[in-house]
């Protein structure tokens, strides 16, 4: 490449005056830092330790159902545990986890320098993170919610549920979706305009265009369950009939409202997860993702189906035929675009010449589970077959084979493949292996077995069953399997704590040959210039892009305002030339 | 191993598999048409689903092991779009057909000349058995009886929160909501008892608000039918008739109904025939005169939170006078 924006030799004080710009405060101030890397690392460890605690309420609920007619929880607090396992799980890990990732990767693989919002990402963590941290304290007082994760009223109205539990949720869960918001709003502008010049949407990388999907659909579905809570809330605090069929109201209201959100929330979840695996997996096989356009269209067409299926969690609700028999036919089709990204990496991997590394090994066990977990998802969208399994583990199954598989084990692939951007050491391969192989067999014989349980007929939500309905040995199997899940996940914190040093303004570099610029020398901290995009994997198509940019001769490599400085790109086209110094995000901090 | 002895095995590994699911709650233990149905369909899904996984882990463990001479059909993209579009329309349109052809079918067994409204209570089931006419004929609790063979409609509520009424060996589940109706039709094949169990959870003891569904002959039901109809009958022991009178005379009529006592409460179970159930407390317990005393003494140690007051004032002679009648009421 010829011209370069910025002629060398560069003038000596300009890197140190940019650094300066940029770097974060030290000490215990470092948690007022507002920039996408140390707010998106804040973020996912804040995810992970939800993550945790879910987990260990997890590990309880096992405990209880090991054997029939157990009592080692009580029934009150069991029904607490599940209520506060499965909402943490949704709204205090999944979403935020996948946000967080999304805050710390898209301006680094787009060559940004941070996100438009800085401060918006900053009020989206700090607001989920005390809502949550609130949240979960309520457990320790006994005034944890107990109406199940989705809350179906009239059970959580102020009839039956006199207690402040629900007021926790409702309050507490909508702390968590207005910061889910922010965020969205952030990542979606994100995608959008802070791409690197030359990054038109044909070279915008998967993992954009599953974050821009992602965006949208919380932007469109947390509204309604934003409204949800607030009539319940209204509902519950001033006696309003919005649900109370003797009033005028309607339950099922709420179920539309709730599922509006929740279904497509699932595929909130899974995108992201998606566009992690579209990322790895052209780096650990060497060559660029097969199908590409197809499964940038496949992305897209998962957030439009997604909004049409939100009844198959109400078929059994004695809705017309008529009715069940349209959603059944679109979550049948929600299946198609998952289908078409799941041959598109099998295609990948044939092109190419996997390499077996730890991240390799999570997208493996992510093709497997997730593939199972669609399957049985087709199944259970069949109307008469899901009047059999609706609400039986069954379903419970089901589920944790589409989240744990098509998330968890992803966002496991995503940490092992992504830290040496954000740590001076890699994760260990050793221990990513143990992991690895401890998750995904203890995954699979926590809840491979809870298929049968459920087909068996035991309903989930149980805190105890009797003996004589052979659910006993099903349920030892699974508690087993959990905690050698568990201890997969154990290995991963070991690991962390061993190797992940984060903030010390070096990384480990491009450890795996990557091509996208998220790899660029310079890291987490801050690129030294912003390069001109050619391609998709430019790493790999310009060999001296990673030393142009390190030597400051492509966009911004010193800061011309004294402010930190962001590239700026027309939405659709990206910027043909000139990044604009956009609006200084954050004043320089100290000196 | 030759092949006979292979399909041996393998059918062995079917049976026991298939037997080890049975169960008075099983799905895969169907006892009616319906069920059946959805059993059939069920393992169809259950071959087709493990079919298709053992194809793609397959493609997907050749394409990673495949040596370095990359297998030509990687390089097109045409098969992705093969096994990843038009295979799935084709094969979900199949399914989708299939199965709506299902969800619209009633039961074809020959409708009986009652119906049966079941109503969600927290934490357990009122059943009311109604004539042709819709007036009641009579009431009980956690337990339905039908005649083999015949199709009843099921008028399924709540009193409070959102129930869901299911029996995995008859029929698919159908919930309970506030304010609407809704109608499952129950056909048994075969006679037999079938184990149901509330599937929406409606907060405290949902875990133990199940219920019985004994499907019996033509002979059977037609004589139970008339027990039920009957009134409590006079006692015949002093014991009993002591029971009688302390059941009277204590808390229990503001609650329960005995027909042809004064006892007319209606908030807990029509006590008329209590003894001549299976279980009580929402398929909890069996029935007899140990359970009822416990039940009596203290019912929420045995099931939280349940809605009747513990009455440990009644010990000794009295509770077995109680629980004797109690037993005696079939
Ligand atoms: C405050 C109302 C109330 C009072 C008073 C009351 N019960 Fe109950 N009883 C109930 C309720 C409600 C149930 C159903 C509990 C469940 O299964 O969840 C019940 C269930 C029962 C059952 C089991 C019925 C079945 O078929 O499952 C028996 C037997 C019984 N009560 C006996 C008594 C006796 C004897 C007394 C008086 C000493 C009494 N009850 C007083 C409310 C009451
Ligand atoms: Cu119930």
């Amino acid at each position: 490449m010829s011209g370069f924006p910025n002629p060398l030799p560069r003038p000596p004080e300009e890197l140190e005056r940019l650094r300066a710009v940029w770097r974060a405060p030290s000490g215990w101030r470092l948690i007022s830092a507002v920039n996408n890397s140390y707010i998106g690392l804040f973020y996912l460890g804040a995810a992970m330790l939800f993550f945790v605690l879910a987990g260990i309420l997890a590990l309880l609920i096992r405990v209880q159902l090991a054997v029939p007619e157990n009592d080692v929880l009580p029934q009150a607090t069991y029904n607490q545990v599940f209520t506060m396992h499965g909402t943490m799980m949704m709204f205090l890990f999944a979403v935020p986890a996948v946000e967080a990732m999304g805050v710390y990767l898209l301006p680094n693989m787009q060559a940004a320098r941070d996100l438009p919002f800085p401060r918006l990402s900053a009020y989206a963590f700090w607001a989920y993170a005390v809502g949550g941290l609130v949240f979960f304290c309520s457990l320790f007082f006994g005034l944890a919610p107990d109406g199940g994760w989705f809350m179906y009223p009239p059970l959580t109205s102020y009839e039956f549920s006199p207690g402040h539990n629900a007021d926790f949720w409702l309050l507490g869960i909508g702390f968590i979706e207005i910061s889910a918001i922010a965020g969205a709003i952030e990542i979606l502008v994100g995608v959008l305009r802070t791409r690197a010049p030359g990054m038109t949407l044909d070279k915008l990388p998967v993992y954009s265009w599953a974050m821009l999907v992602f965006a949208v659909m919380i932007v469109f579905g947390f509204p309604a369950v934003i409204l949800g809570t607030a009539l319940l809330e209204i509902e519950r605090g001033f006696h309003w009939p919005f649900f109370i069929a003797e009033k005028g109201g309607d339950p099922l209201l709420w179920q539309h409202l709730f599922w509006f959100f929740g279904h497509p929330d699932v595929y909130i979840i899974f995108l992201p997860a998606a566009g992690f695996v579209s990322a790895i997996l052209p780096t650990m096989c060497g060559t660029p993702l097969v199908a590409r356009r197809w499964v940038v269209l496949a992305l897209v067409a998962t957030g439009f189906i997604a909004f049409g299926v939100w009844v198959h969690h109400m078929f059994a609700t004695g809705l017309p035929k008529l009715s069940l028999s349209f959603f059944s036919a679109a979550s049948m089709a929600v299946a198609v675009p998952s289908g078409i990204q799941v041959f598109a990496w099998i295609a990948t991997i044939a092109k190419g010449k996997l390499r077996l590394t730890v991240p390799s090994l999570f997208v493996l066990g992510f093709l497997a589970i997730f593939t199972l977990g669609g399957l049985t998802g087709v199944m259970v969208a069949v109307v008469p077959f899901d009047w059999q399994t609706h609400d039986t583990f069954f379903v419970v199954a089901h589920f944790h084979y589409v989240m744990i598989g098509g998330m968890v084990f992803p966002l496991f692939a995503a940490f092992y493949y992504w830290a040496p951007t954000a740590s001076r050491r890699a994760l260990s391969e050793r221990l990513g292996r143990w992991c690895f192989g401890l998750m995904f067999v203890g995954f699979n014989v926590a809840f491979f077995p809870q298929h049968i349980a459920g087909l068996m007929g035991m309903p989930r939500r149980v805190w105890t069953y009797p003996a004589e309905l052979g659910w006993g040995w099903i349920n030892m199997t699974s508690t087993i399997g959990a905690f050698v899940l568990g201890l997969g996940a154990l290995v991963f914190l070991i690991d962390l704590a061993r190797n992940f040093r984060p903030f010390t303004g070096a990384n480990a570099g491009n450890v795996w040959n990557a091509g996208t610029l998220e790899w660029l020398p310079g890291g987490t901290s801050v690129t030294r210039s912003i390069p001109i995009v050619t391609s998709l994997e430019p790493l790999w198509d310009q060999p001296t892009l990673a030393r142009d940019v390190e030597d400051g001769r492509y966009y911004l490599p010193g800061t011309a305002t004294g402010r930190r400085e962001n590239a700026e790109s027309c939405s659709v086209f990206g910027a043909e030339g000139h990044p604009a110094s956009s609006k200084a995000a954050h004043r320089r901090s100290t000196s | 191993m030759s092949p006979r002895i292979c399909t041996r095995c393998a059918k062995a590994a079917l049976v026991a598999l298939v037997g080890g699911c049975s169960g008075p709650q099983s799905a895969l233990d169907p006892g009616g048409a319906a069920a059946e149905q959805i059993a059939t369909l069920g393992w169809t899904m259950f071959a087709v689903a493990t079919a298709i996984l053992v194809a793609v882990l397959a493609l997907a463990a050749h394409a990673a092991l495949a040596p370095a001479d990359r297998p030509a059909w990687a390089l097109r993209e045409g098969w992705v779009l093969g096994a990843g579009l038009a295979f799935p329309i084709v094969l979900l349109s199949a399914l989708l057909v299939w199965s709506l052809s299902i969800t619209g079918q009633g039961a074809d067994a020959p409708p009986a000349p009652f119906r049966i409204q079941v109503v969600g209570e927290r934490w357990w089931w009122r059943v009311t058995y109604l004539g042709p006419d819709g007036r009641p004929l009579f009431s009980t609790a956690n337990e339905l009886r039908l005649p083999v063979g015949r199709s009843v409609d099921v008028e399924l509520t709540t009193a409070d929160v959102i129930h869901s009424f299911w029996v995995p060996g008859l029929a698919g589940k159908l919930d309970m909501l506030p304010g609407r109706v809704n109608t499952l039709s129950l056909a048994a094949g075969r006679a037999g008892t079938y184990r149901g169990q509330c599937a929406e959870y409606c907060g405290g003891a949902h875990a133990l608000m199940a219920f019985m569904v004994v499907a019996e002959t033509d002979d059977s039901f037609d004589r139970w039918m008339a027990a039920q109809a009957a009134p409590v009958a006079e006692p015949t022991s002093d014991e009993t008739r002591r029971g009688r009178d302390l059941f009277l005379a204590s808390g229990c009529p503001a609650c329960h109904a005995a027909r042809g006592t004064p006892a007319v409460g209606a908030i807990g179970p029509d006590l008329t025939h209590v003894g001549g159930r299976l279980t009580i407390g929402a398929g909890l317990l069996p029935t007899h005169r140990g359970t009822l005393a416990a039940w009596i003494v203290d019912p929420g140690h045995l099931k939280p939170e349940v809605r009747m007051p513990a009455f440990p004032i009644y010990r000794g002679e009295d509770l077995r006078a109680l629980a004797a009648w109690l037993e005696s009421l079939e």
